[in-house]
């Protein structure tokens, strides 16, 4: 499949529209609707994405009153990559009580769309659906005192209306695991 | 190192898609300088497909091994091209070993059979 147009800061999000562990049905906001909007590429078995993981869930809990959205998705190859099954995803997150929806994109349509290169892979949209920051959650995946500062400071920054600093970092992690 | 210590063999087998490799490597190579052995003689293997994964064993990047025996032992882990899951002394999951792992891995493949060979 060919590659599709980067995902860029300043950029219009690509839809996304994607089955949750249950298989319900979960979508970007509509334009508006969300003061704003994490999407995060993650998987069950990458250790960047698993010691990162619970820095994500305390910014999704931190910022749920505000009303920021968070969808977390994973288009690894489930037939080659077993622990990244729905069914082991499901299990997953219903055993951490994850916060957000657990999206599978078993097409991997989604990934190849937003050009989502690893696991953990984070963008942040404002109202509009415009890419504002895109990168890493923070400065190490191995120290939890880094506190996804990076996505804070975006969230922060487009809660108030203002542009983040840094927009863009190099996301850090496993390959996403194409089929 | 004097002439009856083991020299043992190191390896470190890695695959592209994660980047802890080379981490791994510069560890593997300071800590076996600190235990006197060449580093030099590191055996680095890169995986490319699943075949080649599955012939040797490889249950992810990085995998270390000092005289054919994993530094840590991967448990149930199908061999394929993914990444090692590697939890620390501390308890953190980290894509790298525990440095003192590696360390206690060489210390004890020197020691092990000192003198014996």
């Amino acid at each position: 499949m060919a590659q599709a147009t980067a995902t860029k800061v300043g950029e219009l999000a690509p839809p996304l529209e994607l089955p949750d562990t249950e298989g319900r049905m979960h979508a970007l906001p509509e334009p508006g609707e969300a003061p704003a909007t994490v999407v995060f590429w993650t998987c069950n078995h990458c250790p960047y994405a698993l010691g990162w993981h619970d820095r994500l869930v305390q910014v999704a809990r931190d910022y749920a009153d505000r009303g920021v959205r968070f969808l977390a998705v994973n288009s690894n190859d489930s037939e080659r990559y077993p622990a990244d099954s729905v069914e082991a995803m499901r299990e997953r997150a219903a055993a951490e009580r994850w916060p957000f929806p657990y999206l599978h994109d078993a097409s991997q349509e989604a990934a190849r769309a937003w050009n989502a290169q690893v696991t953990p892979h984070v963008y942040v949209l404002d109202p509009d659906l415009r890419v504002r920051y895109e990168g890493a959650p923070d400065a190490d995946h191995m120290d939890p005192s880094q506190n996804a500062s990076w996505l804070r400071g975006a969230l922060d920054a487009v809660l108030a209306g203002e542009d983040p600093d840094p927009a863009a970092t190099d996301p850090v992690g496993c390959s996403i695991k194409w089929k | 190192m004097a002439s009856a210590e083991h020299v043992p063999t190191v390896e470190l087998l890695w695959w592209e898609g994660c980047p802890s490799w080379r981490e791994a490597l510069a560890m593997l190579e300071e800590e076996m300088s600190a235990a006197g052995l060449d580093p030099g003689a590191l055996r680095v293997t890169e995986i490319r497909t699943d075949a080649e994964a599955s012939e040797e064993g490889f249950a992810g990047s990085p995998t270390i091994r000092v005289d054919g025996r994993d530094i840590q032992p991967p448990r149930g882990q199908p061999a394929g091209l993914t990444c090692r899951v590697y939890r620390l002394r501390d308890g953190r999951i980290s894509p790298l070993p525990d440095r003192e792992d590696v360390r206690e891995a060489l210390r004890s493949a020197i020691t092990s059979r000192e003198g014996g060979g």
